[in-house]
């Protein structure tokens, strides 16, 4: 379907797994999703998880009230999505300033680094700023290499101090979707 | 704006939750958390003054965390309709212990009356039904609340799904707390969870 998706799954990268481990140790049990092909890695790991819930959402902002509901139910979670879906949770986002619950985002990001697809941009060169605007601290990680620590800090603000925090996972880092090859 | 025959929605929430013992309620905002305040306040209450469309999925995500209690969602049609895709959501996890209450009196009765999509087009129960989820009703009689409200206490054999037709009267305004964190602290602390 995608070419990044199947190059994604000729070789299983290393990040994904870095996050998965990480989301294991702070408990991490529900996460809901608008599926992304640079989260599928992560994806596919939270579905084969005895521990984890895997939530697919039909728009991104469910996710940010069902991470409420599951907060007050006494158990943490983390929401799954690509840059062009912050946008669609803008008002909900207001629930992290009114609930002050543990709320971490994992964002894929368009529009960028390579981008084919100029439908992508608007939405992607925006993202830190709606975030940002909406009172959640951004992290980003654009190599390999600091993906691990990127969300070992984003991880530990989220849910030790309750501080809203999105990582956002730079285009470069999971490669520019290829459309013609 | 009153019909005959048509139930009163404090009179519906008070009968549904009259012996609710330990269920969890979500309401959505406007007159649904009004009708919740006017039922009493409870600890076991998460009463929403915004994020619209949102009622559905915070009980979605208490009912998955809290599996041997019942969650019910009572919320309005336009707060409904607003997140009408997460009972689709809701339909594929099958949780079993959450049931959702529609208090449908066709219209936005916060901001002036006007009509929304169910006095004219939208079916909330198809929707609901075509969305997975099998349970699905429409209900007319206090006795179906009082059947209703029983069947949510099975926590086995959910999710479930009714919409009723209310009167449209604006009633006065019974205000529960606005601050967020203090409900939202008070609930995890009856579930036995401490602030961090």
């Amino acid at each position: 379907m995608h070419a990044r998706a199947e190059a994604s799954q000729e070789k299983a990268a290393a990040w994904p797994e870095d996050i998965f481990a990480i989301l294991q140790r702070y408990d991490v049990r529900q996460v809901p999703y608008v599926p992304d092909a640079g989260h599928s890695q992560l994806i596919q790991r939270v579905l084969g998880s005895s521990t984890m819930r895997g939530i697919p959402l039909t728009t991104e902002e469910e996710g940010v009230a069902l991470l409420v509901g599951a907060w007050a139910g006494g158990q943490r979670g983390v929401l799954l999505m690509q840059s062009s879906g912050v946008g669609n949770c803008i008002n909900m986002l207001s629930l992290t300033q009114i609930f002050r619950f543990p709320f971490l985002a994992l964002v894929t990001m368009r529009g960028e680094w390579g981008e084919f697809n100029p439908w992508q941009v608007p939405m992607g060169s925006s993202t830190q700023g709606v975030l940002e605007l909406s009172g959640v601290r951004v992290l980003r990680a654009t190599d390999p290499s600091e993906v691990k620590d990127v969300m070992e800090a984003a991880a530990g603000q989220a849910y030790g101090a309750c501080t809203p925090t999105a990582v956002l996972l730079s285009q470069r880092l999971i490669g520019a979707k290829v459309f013609v090859k | 704006m009153s019909k005959a025959n048509l139930l009163d929605r404090r009179q519906v929430v008070s009968t549904l939750l009259a012996d609710r013992k330990d269920a969890l309620v979500v309401a959505g905002l406007g007159a649904a958390t009004y009708d919740l305040a006017a039922a009493g306040d409870h600890a076991r209450n998460l009463s929403l003054w915004g994020a619209m469309g949102g009622a559905v999925m915070m009980g979605l995500g208490l009912a998955l965390a809290q599996p041997e209690l019942p969650v019910v969602v009572v919320t309005g049609d336009g707060e409904m309709l607003m997140g009408i895709g997460s009972l689709a959501t809701v339909a594929l996890q099958k949780p079993k212990n959450l049931s959702i209450l529609v208090l449908d009196n066709e219209a936005y009765g916060e901001t002036g009356g006007q009509v929304s999509h169910t006095s004219a087009a939208a079916d909330l129960v198809g929707v609901a039904r075509a969305c997975g989820i099998e349970n699905s009703k429409a209900i007319s009689t206090l006795s179906e609340i009082e059947f209703f409200a029983k069947a949510m206490q099975d926590v086995s054999s959910g999710p479930r799904f009714a919409n009723v037709k209310i009167d449209a009267a604006n009633l006065d305004r019974v205000l529960s707390s606005r601050d967020g964190v203090f409900v939202l602290t008070r609930l995890r602390g009856a579930l036995g969870y401490a602030p961090i």
